[in-house]
């Protein structure tokens, strides 16, 4: 059934994805609070940015990113000067560009549920002696909930089905930077179709999983 | 706590509106900002607030600088409640955690007002564990007033608490408002274009137009000035404290004694010593040179002309009464006004048709 080599392929596809989402929310949720309030010529080109992963092809991404991180690159040298080493092919890498490339599919739910809550609710709590901060974690947080859940679920998917940037980006090292995209296209490199379909369905189960969570969570959310 | 006062200056240019107000507002009582909508009244109460920022504004509030040049104390540090249009509930907490949302953030040092007393007051201690969005509109503003209270604000700012329900809510909502008036020590800003509201519970009024005040004093005074177009609504009119002194069960017919002398009205059910106030149009109040017998008016005071004016029709005057202490205004055609010879200073009898008793 599963190989070791799948079983750890999968360990960290999870590890992966989990770590990018977390830093996604962490990341997301003040560019998407700027988003959605800023009054800023700058606001539509940096949504623009911030959305450039929706309409690049993950391999440009991760060429890019490739050479930014390299030895002679801007963040390769800031990271070589910081001692963290060099990023591409280890697992750090990966999290940087996953979190780039998935950046959208967090940003753009939590923007959408900051707008939705409109300036009344933050008024009344100004007038009710909350501090913006306190008013961000007891209004403005419970009320875009909704917003982080789907902002989590798309952000931990879309991490879990990235293939060409984390080819470009990661290699294919086991139990490093080989996830299950990868893996599956080992296996059929390989003519080993009964491992691939294994991998192959679970995604398929997953990807269904998350889909039928995401719309029982936000029944009137339209997909992004 | 008399002494207590509050200056506004507001100067703000917006695309197609423009606010420029200089206002010395009372430290007690309910002062009611009156204007159609445009005329500036709730910007005005919003940069009170702190939730507009005026790029050219001082406020002081009992003593303390709210606003001056580069200085602004934030919204969450002014010691204010605010009731909004829409009550603005959160959606996320029961009505108790709304209640509780403000007041947990006051120091308890300076938390005056017992949440019971506000609960109470409000009449909303049956709906405390349910969610905003189970509550009616009338619930809602109701408990949107207690958790402004509950803050124990050193001011309440309302801006058109009852615009956003019905007539039925409107009257359920009222008496609330007039037991607040009442009860609270503190001085309310209220913002209104209803005339009822005005009449119910203003002491002071200020009338905006176009981002500008065109009047601002004590009720009666203001409503009594014939130099500016005040209508609540279609008619000019004025509103006086009274105390309710006797009662005619035979004839259903409550007798209220105001500063000039008493009236004779419609028995709506108040109790004897009960202060009301009584609501006189300009077009109820007729003028005689004698004392008239044989006539169905059963309201007849002596009074003295105080001034003559134009009314919004060519043919018509309007004239200021002083009657005792309170003033009054009538409405006569300017063929009537030549023909009885009237002047300021002249002592006439005043006949008054209808008083209508509110509150």
């Amino acid at each position: 059934m599963l190989s070791p080599g799948d079983l750890s392929a999968i360990r960290l596809t999870f590890e992966l994805a989990t770590v990018t989402t977390a830093l996604l929310l962490l990341i997301g949720t003040p560019v998407a609070w700027w988003l959605a309030r800023s009054r800023s010529w700058l606001k539509v080109p940096l949504g623009a940015v911030v959305a450039l992963p929706l309409v690049l092809p993950p391999t440009v991404i991760g060429f890019y990113l490739l050479l930014a991180l390299g030895p002679n690159g801007p963040l390769g040298q800031l990271t070589q000067a910081l001692g963290l080493g060099l990023l591409p092919f280890t697992f750090w890498g990966l999290v940087v560009a996953s979190v780039l490339y998935s950046m959208p599919f967090v940003v753009q739910p939590l923007q959408n549920a900051f707008e939705a809550i409109g300036e009344r609710p933050l008024e009344a709590a100004a007038t009710l002696r909350a501090s913006p901060l306190d008013c961000f974690f007891s209004v403005v947080l419970p009320l875009a909930r909704p917003g982080y859940l789907t902002a989590a679920i798309l952000g931990f998917a879309h991490t879990v089905g990235e293939f060409g940037v984390v080819l470009m980006i990661g290699g294919n090292i086991p139990d490093e930077t080989r996830v299950v995209s990868v893996q599956i296209y080992d296996h059929v490199e390989a003519l080993e179709y009964t491992q691939a379909h294994w991998l192959s369905a679970g995604m398929l189960a997953f990807a269904f999983v998350v889909l039928l969570a995401l719309y029982a969570f936000n029944p009137n959310r339209p997909r992004p | 706590m008399t002494d207590k006062r509050i200056h506004a200056r507001f100067r703000l240019d917006w695309p197609g509106f423009a606010l420029d107000v200089d206002l010395d507002l009372p430290g007690r009582g309910v002062t009611v900002l009156f204007g159609q909508s445009g005329s500036g009244k709730t910007t005005l109460l919003r940069c009170i607030a702190g939730l507009e920022r005026a790029p050219d504004g001082q406020l002081d509030f009992d003593g303390e600088v709210w606003q001056d040049g580069g200085r602004f104390v934030p919204t969450h540090r002014r010691p204010l409640g605010y009731v909004f249009q829409e009550a603005s509930l959160f959606p996320h907490l029961t009505v108790r955690r709304n209640l509780e949302y403000g007041r947990k953030r006051v120091p308890a040092s300076e938390r005056r007002v017992p949440l019971d007393q506000a609960i109470e007051l409000l009449g909303i201690g049956h709906l405390l564990e349910r969610r905003p969005g189970r509550l009616s509109g009338g619930e809602r503003q109701r408990v949107g007033i207690a958790r402004a209270l509950a803050v124990s604000p050193r001011i309440l700012l309302m801006d058109e608490p009852l615009a956003a329900l019905d007539l039925k809510r409107k009257q359920e909502i009222l008496p609330y408002l007039e037991r607040l008036h009442e009860a609270l020590e503190i001085p309310v800003l209220y913002v209104t274009h209803s005339p009822d509201e005005v009449a119910h519970l203003a002491d002071h009024l200020v009338v905006l137009e176009s981002g500008r005040a065109l009047a601002s004093g004590p009720l009666t005074e203001t409503l009594a000035r014939i130099d500016l177009p005040i209508r609540l609504g279609e008619d000019a009119g004025v509103v006086l404290d009274a105390v309710v002194v006797e009662r005619d069960a035979e004839w259903n017919l409550a007798c209220v004694e105001f500063a000039g002398g008493r009236f004779w009205t419609r028995d709506s059910g108040a109790e004897l010593g009960r202060h009301v106030r009584v609501r006189i149009l300009a077009r109820d109040v007729s003028l005689a040179l004698a004392a008239q017998s044989g006539t169905s008016i059963q309201n007849i005071l002596p009074g003295t002309v105080a001034e003559i004016g134009d009314d919004s029709h060519p043919a018509l005057a309007l004239v200021r009464l002083q009657v005792g202490a309170s003033p009054l205004l009538a409405r006569l055609t300017k063929r009537s006004a030549a023909s009885l010879g009237l002047q300021p200073g002249m002592k006439l009898w005043v006949q008054v048709k209808a008083v209508a008793l509110i509150g």
